[in-house]
C-alpha cells in the first residue's frame, strides 16, 4: 500500500505503532506472540515482507532483542513489541544494546502486573523497569503515547532518536491506547520525518565504531560494508576491543550518558495546557492522561485554575517543564495506574514546594475523571 | 587477497592489536580459532563477508582475535544475534562460536530454534564439559561421576549429547571433532561454513585449569592423549572398527533441507508481494 | 464534553456485536466527520460472557476513551440487560431485543423492539446487531443514514453486501415504526 497523502482513519494504538514503524523505515521485526501487544506483531508479519523487509518470531523475548540487535549491526532499522513478562526478559539484551549503542526501538504495551498479573488489563507498572530494569547504571530514552496518532509519531520518533544517539529507545505504551480505535490523520510520508543512520564518512582503516566526537555519538557502519570491527557488551575501548583501562571506561562511560544528558531539549518532550495560571497541575501520561484531561476541563469549567501537564516523555524525567510548573503549582496531581511511579520523580523535583497527591490504581481497572476530580477536591 | 605474502592465519586475525589472547596456556580454544581460520582462509573468504558471533565464556572471547566483523553477545544468545545479522545481510558467513554452558545450558533454547528454523549459519561448539571462566562449575555436558567446583561430590547429571540433539532439532549439518585431530577438524568446519543450512560442528576440546586438575589429569597433554584414546571416526567404524566405548568423530549429519533465508526471501516475500499487488492496486 | 454521546452494545459472543460497534464509530468517524473513539472491552471470561463493544461519538476531542454511563445501551441478550442496564444515564435510552429480553426494569426510556424477528424476516439470517444499527440511526439521530449506509459496505465480508444493507434498511423502518407508536402514546 502506498499512501501518498495524508489520510484518515479509524485506527487502533497498535496499528498506529505498525504503520508508524513502516514509515520510519523499519525493515526488521522479531517478536514474542504476549497480550496485549500482538496486534502489532500480527500486522508487520504481513506488511514487512511487502517491502522486502523481515519478520521472524523467535522462540522467545531475549532471542527476539537480541536478533533485533544483530539486524541493526547488520544495517536495517529494527524493532521488537512486547509487554510485561515478555519486557522482564528483555532487560539482559537492552542492557548490551546500551552498553554497544547499537539503534533499536522496544515497544512495550504494559498490563497489569507483577507477574502474569492480569494480561488483558492496562497498566502503567512499568515506567521504573524502563528506566533499571536492565542492570548496571546507564542512560535510557522512554517515550509515551496518550492517543493514536501520538502511537503514530511517537514511534516515528523512537526510531529517529534512537538512530541520532544510537540508543535502544523504548516506548512505553498501555493497553487502553493500544487497543483503542479513534479518528487518526495520518499525515503523508513526505510530512514524515525520517532520520537515516549516519555512517561514517572515513575510510575502514581510520574508523572507530567508539570513539569521542563533536557530537558524543560516533556513527555506527554496518557490518558486512568493509568496516570490520568489534562490538561487545564488555567495558571496550574506542575500537570496541574489551580494556580495563580505567582511562579508556570513563570517557567512555561518561560519553554514553553525555550524549542523553546534553540533548534532553531535543529529547524530553511534554504538552502543556491551563498552565499560565494553574494552581494545580496534573501530571500525567498514556491513556491516563485522557483522563485527566476531561477531568481538569471540567475542573476549569467550575472555575478551578487546574491545568494539564502531559508527559510524552518519561525519561529522561521532563525535569524542567515540572520546575517550571512549580511557579505556579501549588500541587501537582499525579494520576497513574501504579502506586506512585511518576509521583516519586515529580517529588524529586519539586523537592517540597508544593504538594504532591498521587491517584493511583493497580488493580487492572482505568483511573476514570470522576476519580481524578474527587482528588481535586479532596486537597 | 591483499596480503599474499603471508599466511593466510594472518591474514584473518587481528594480529598486531589484539595479542596476547586471554585464554590458559594448553586451553583448546586457541586451537579451534587457528582452525576456522584455515577454514576461512581454504575457503578464500572475503573477510568483510565474514561476521563471527559468540556468547559468553572462555570461547567468547575468540571473536575479538579475528579480523572479521565479530561480535561478542551475552550468554547463550549468540545464535539469536546471528539470525539477526544472517536475515539483515543474507550474503554473509555467519559464524558463531559458543561453549557447552553458552550453547546448551542458557542458550538451548535458542540451540534447537536455530537448528529447527535451519537458518544458514555455522555454529561451532567448543565442548569442555565445565564452566571454565568462572572457575569449573559442572556443565550440561560434564560426565556423570566427574568432578567440578559445584559438583565436589561427583556430576550425578546425565550429560547431553550435543550432536544428536543438533539431529534431533532438525539441522542440515552434523560433525563432530577434537582439537587432538586438529586437521580433521579444519575440514569439518570448511564442510560446515560450505553447507547451507544450519550447521553445528562439537569440537571436544580442553580445559585442563579448571576440568583436567579436578580429573586426574591435571595438564593439557594428559587431556588431548584421552581425546585420541577415546575417540574414533566415522570411517573407521564403517570400516568395520568397534566404536564400544568411544565418542565418533566425524560427519554425523548431512541432507539437504530448506534453508530459512532462501524460504522467506523466494517464498514469503515473493508471495506476499504478489497478494499485495492483487489487493491494493 | 456536552457533545459527548456514549453508547454501549451488549449481548452474547456470536450476534455481530464488535463488528456493529466499529461499523458505528467508523460511520461517524470516517463517514460523518464526527469523532468516535471505540475501546476494547474483555468480558470478565474470554468465552461465554457477555460481549460487549463501546463507542463514543463526539464532535471535538473525546477525552477520556472508555463508556462511564452510556447515553445509549442496546441489549441482545438477557444476561446483558441485567447487567448493565442499571448503569445507564438518567435521561439515557435502552434498546431491548424482544426476543431474547423477557425482563427489563428501569426507569429510563426502554424501547423493546423485534430486533432479531426483523432481521431473520427481512434477510433469512440473525443478523441483529446490523438491523439494530439502522434502528439506532433512526431513533437517536447520532449518525446520519448515510453514513451508516457507507460504514456497512465498507466493512461487511465479500458476497454479503446484499444482505446487510437490507438489514440495515429493515432496522431503519423498525426505527421509524417505533418512533411513529411513541408519538402516537
Amino acid at each position: 500500500m502506498v499512501v501518498e497523502a495524508a489520510t484518515v482513519r479509524f485506527m487502533q494504538g497498535s496499528e498506529a505503532v505498525a504503520e508508524g514503524a513502516m514509515a520510519a523505515g523499519l525493515r526488521f521485526y522479531a517478536g514474542y506472540p504476549i497480550t496485549p501487544s500482538t496486534e502489532i506483531a500480527e500486522i508487520l508479519s504481513r506488511r514487512l515482507p511487502r517491502v522486502g523487509g523481515v519478520f521472524i518470531q523467535m522462540e522467545d523475548e531475549i532471542g527476539s532483542l537480541a536478533a533485533v540487535i544483530g539486524a541493526s549491526i547488520a544495517g536495517l532499522k529494527a524493532a521488537t513489541a512486547t509487554s510485561g513478562p515478555g519486557f522482564s526478559l528483555m532487560q539482559e539484551n537492552l542492557g548490551f544494546a546500551v552498553a554497544a549503542e547499537i539503534p533499536c526501538v522496544l515497544v512495550n504495551v504494559q498490563r497489569a502486573g507483577p507477574s502474569t498479573g492480569q494480561p488483558t488489563a492496562p497498566a502503567q507498572g512499568d515506567v521504573m523497569q524502563a528506566r533499571w530494569g536492565t542492570h548496571g547504571d546507564h542512560p535510557i530514552v522512554v517515550l509515551t503515547a496518550s492517543t493514536v496518532r501520538e502511537c503514530f509519531d511517537q514511534t516515528v520518533r523512537s526510531f529517529n532518536l534512537s538512530e541520532r544517539y544510537r540508543t535502544p529507545v523504548i516506548l512505553l505504551l498501555d493497553e487502553v491506547v493500544a487497543h483503542m480505535r479513534e479518528r487518526t490523520v495520518i499525515p503523508a510520508p513526505e510530512d514524515i520525518y525520517v532520520l537515516e543512520r549516519p555512517q561514517p564518512a572515513v575510510p575502514p582503516e581510520w574508523y572507530f565504531p567508539y570513539e569521542e566526537t563533536d557530537a558524543d555519538v560516533p556513527p555506527l557502519a554496518s557490518f558486512g560494508e568493509g568496516y570490520r570491527y568489534h562490538v561487545t557488551g564488555l567495558f571496550h575501548d574506542r575500537a570496541g576491543y574489551p580494556t580495563l583501562r580505567q582511562d579508556e571506561i570513563n570517557p567512555w562511560f561518561e560519553r554514553l550518558f553525555r550524549k542523553i544528558e546534553l540533548n534532553v531539549d531535543e529529547i524530553v518532550q511534554t504538552q502543556g495546557e491551563m498552565l499560565e495560571d494553574a494552581r494545580t497541575v496534573i501530571v500525567a501520561y498514556g491513556s491516563t492522561a485522557r483522563a485527566a484531561r476531561q477531568a481538569m476541563k471540567e475542573a476549569r469549567a467550575k472555575g478551578r485554575r487546574v491545568g494539564l501537564l502531559k508527559l510524552l516523555t518519561l525519561w529522561p524525567f521532563p525535569e524542567e517543564q515540572i520546575e517550571r510548573a512549580t511557579r505556579t503549582a501549588r500541587r501537582f496531581l499525579v494520576p497513574e495506574m501504579n502506586r506512585g511511579q511518576v509521583r516519586l520523580e515529580v517529588e524529586r523535583v519539586v523537592k517540597g514546594r508544593a504538594d504532591v497527591v498521587g491517584v493511583h490504581r493497580y488493580d487492572g481497572t482505568v483511573i476514570t475523571p470522576t476519580q481524578i476530580l474527587q482528588a481535586l477536591e479532596a486537597h | 587477497m591483499t596480503m599474499q605474502t603471508l599466511p593466510p592465519i594472518h591474514e584473518y586475525l587481528r594480529s598486531h592489536k589484539k595479542f596476547p589472547h586471554v585464554w590458559c596456556a594448553g586451553c583448546g580454544a586457541g586451537n579451534v580459532l587457528g582452525s576456522i581460520i584455515r577454514a576461512v582462509g581454504h575457503l578464500g573468504l572475503d573477510r568483510d563477508e565474514v561476521a563471527m558471533v559468540s556468547g559468553i565464556g572462555c570461547s567468547g572471547r575468540m571473536p575479538v582475535y579475528a579480523d572479521f566483523n565479530t561480535l561478542h553477545t551475552t550468554h547463550g544468545r549468540a545464535l539469536a544475534f546471528a539470525t539477526g545479522i544472517k536475515l539483515a545481510k543474507p550474503n554473509m558467513q555467519v559464524l558463531v562460536v559458543m561453549g557447552d554452558g553458552d550453547a546448551l545450558a542458557i542458550g538451548g533454547n535458542h540451540f534447537i530454534h536455530a537448528a529447527r528454523r535451519n537458518v544458514d549459519l555455522t555454529a561451532i561448539v567448543v565442548n569442555n564439559g565445565i564452566y571454565g571462566l568462572t572457575g569449573g562449575q559442572v556443565s550440561p555436558t560434564t560426565p556423570m561421576g566427574a568432578y567440578a567446583t559445584t559438583a565436589t561430590y561427583g556430576q550425578i547429571e546425565r550429560p547431553f549429547d550435543i550432536a544428536k540433539i543438533a539431529d534431533a532439532a532438525g539441522a542440515s549439518f552434523v560433525a563432530r571433532g577434537t582439537v587432538y585431530h586438529i586437521l580433521e577438524l579444519e575440514k569439518l568446519i570448511e564442510q560446515a561454513i560450505v553447507k547451507r543450512g544450519f550447521s553445528v560442528v562439537e569440537v571436544i576440546s580442553q580445559c585442563h585449569t579448571a576440568y583436567g586438575r579436578l580429573n586426574m589429569m591435571p595438564t593439557a597433554v594428559e587431556m588431548l592423549k584421552w581425546q585420541r584414546d577415546n575417540t574414533i571416526s566415522v570411517a573407521a567404524v564403517a570400516a568395520g572398527k568397534s566404536a564400544e566405548g568411544k565418542i565418533t568423530r566425524g560427519v554425523l549429519v548431512d541432507r539437504e533441507l530448506p534453508e530459512f533465508t532462501d524460504v522467506y526471501f523466494n517464498q514469503v516475500v515473493a508471495r506476499a508481494q504478489e497478494l499485495t499487488g492483487r489487493a491494493e492496486r | 464534553m456536552n457533545d459527548r454521546y456514549e453508547v454501549r452494545l451488549a449481548g452474547v459472543g456470536g450476534q455481530g456485536l464488535q463488528l456493529a460497534g466499529l461499523i458505528l464509530a467508523e460511520a461517524a468517524a470516517i463517514f460523518a466527520n464526527k469523532n468516535a473513539v471505540q475501546s476494547q472491552s474483555y468480558g470478565a471470561e474470554a468465552r461465554g460472557g457477555p460481549s460487549v463493544s463501546e463507542v463514543i461519538l463526539g464532535e471535538g476531542d473525546i477525552d477520556y476513551p472508555k463508556v462511564s454511563e452510556p447515553d445509549l445501551l442496546l441489549v441482545l441478550s438477557q444476561d446483558a440487560a441485567d447487567r448493565y442496564v442499571p448503569g445507564v444515564r438518567k435521561d439515557g435510552l435502552i434498546i431491548a431485543d424482544a426476543q431474547h429480553v423477557e425482563r427489563l426494569h428501569s426507569e429510563r426510556r426502554v424501547l423493546r423492539l423485534p430486533i432479531t424477528e426483523t432481521a431473520k424476516e427481512a434477510t433469512g439470517r440473525p443478523v441483529a446487531s446490523i438491523v439494530a444499527l439502522g434502528v439506532i440511526a433512526v431513533v437517536t439521530g447520532i449518525i446520519p443514514r448515510d453514513a451508516i449506509r457507507q460504514a456497512v459496505l465498507s466493512r461487511a465480508p465479500k458476497g454479503t453486501e446484499e444482505m446487510n444493507t437490507k438489514a440495515l434498511e429493515a432496522g431503519f423502518a423498525l426505527g421509524e415504526s417505533a418512533l411513529a407508536s411513541a408519538g402516537k402514546k
